[in-house]
């Protein structure tokens, strides 16, 4: 039978650390896919992923069983997602001029005709992506979990760590350093 | 263009294509085998942890204990035939030092 989070957490606590693996394979589906939205290369995915785990068992002393350990794990794995950004910020992109093909033709498509523009594309995906690139880490931070997650600012402020008028704060400055990224787009494609 | 519905669009593309879940092949037992490589073990980090805590609680237990002294410390009370009050004699005693004041001046 299926051992429950509360008893594999005992039992490593107790000193059995094989028992952390059955939570390693229950979480890492959604600790990577957190991963995979600030990080472009699977190699980094996996760094990261590999850091969230170890960060995990080093400080599950101090997990509190009141919320679940999939929240505790999220705080965990948010955290050290941050920290990669700020670590990987000067390979920041800073500008548009190697758009593929693909990505040209949608904003061109997106010009003629805004209501017509395929959101599903892989170009638009492509397109965000870079976006998200551009943005300094606590804008893409809030930008992921604002918009791309819905969580709601109680939640951000939670997971980050950061106080609930920071996190407003940061919102506003972060939509506004967005909107600066598509003006430097625009400048640079059509004028 | 109209760059909030540009933006609008993109942040709605990346909400319709969440990156995915898959994990790599035998990933667990990467993780299980760098954590064994690399102690300490939970106890370890555990005894800091504990003992943090105690001072906490020693802070706690020291701060109502001086609490508790300083209110359990009976204020002096007025007494009729002196002929002055509490608060009297604690204005002598502010007279009384800055007139010792002025004299060392």
């Amino acid at each position: 039978m299926e051992q429950s989070d509360a008893e594999l957490i005992a039992a490593v606590l107790q000193g059995d650390t094989a028992s952390f693996e059955p939570l390693v394979a229950r979480y890492s589906p959604r600790v990577f896919a957190t991963a995979r939205r600030y990080a472009r290369r699977e190699s980094e995915v996996e760094d990261i992923v590999q850091e969230v785990w170890s960060k995990a068992y080093h400080k599950l002393p101090s997990f509190r069983s009141e919320a679940p350990f999939e929240h505790w794990l999220m705080k965990v794995a948010v955290r050290t997602c941050y920290d990669f950004l700020r670590d990987h910020q000067r390979n920041r992109e800073s500008n548009f001029t190697d758009l593929t093909e693909p990505e040209n033709d949608w904003l061109d498509s997106f010009v003629r005709a805004p209501e017509s523009a395929n959101d599903e594309a892989d170009a638009a995906r492509l397109l965000v992506g870079r976006l998200l690139g551009m943005l300094s880490p606590p804008a893409r931070m809030i930008i992921t979990l604002l918009e791309l997650e819905d969580r709601s600012v109680k939640e951000i402020s939670e997971l980050t760590g950061w106080s609930v008028p920071l996190v407003k704060v940061r919102a506003f400055r972060a939509r506004s350093e967005m909107r600066k990224c598509l003006q430097r787009i625009a400048k640079k494609k059509y004028l | 263009m109209n760059l909030s519905e540009l933006q609008q669009h993109l942040l709605a593309a990346a909400r319709r294509n969440p990156p995915g879940d898959q994990v790599p092949y035998a990933f667990e037992k990467r993780v299980m085998a760098r954590i064994t490589a690399n102690p300490p073990a939970p106890a370890a980090y555990g005894v800091w942890l504990a003992w943090s805590r105690s001072l906490w609680v020693g802070a706690a237990a020291c701060t109502a204990i001086a609490l508790i002294t300083c209110l359990s410390v009976p204020a002096r009370a007025d007494d009729p035939g002196s002929g002055s009050s509490f608060s009297e004699g604690v204005e002598q005693d502010i007279m009384a030092f800055t007139d010792d004041f002025d004299n060392a001046w």
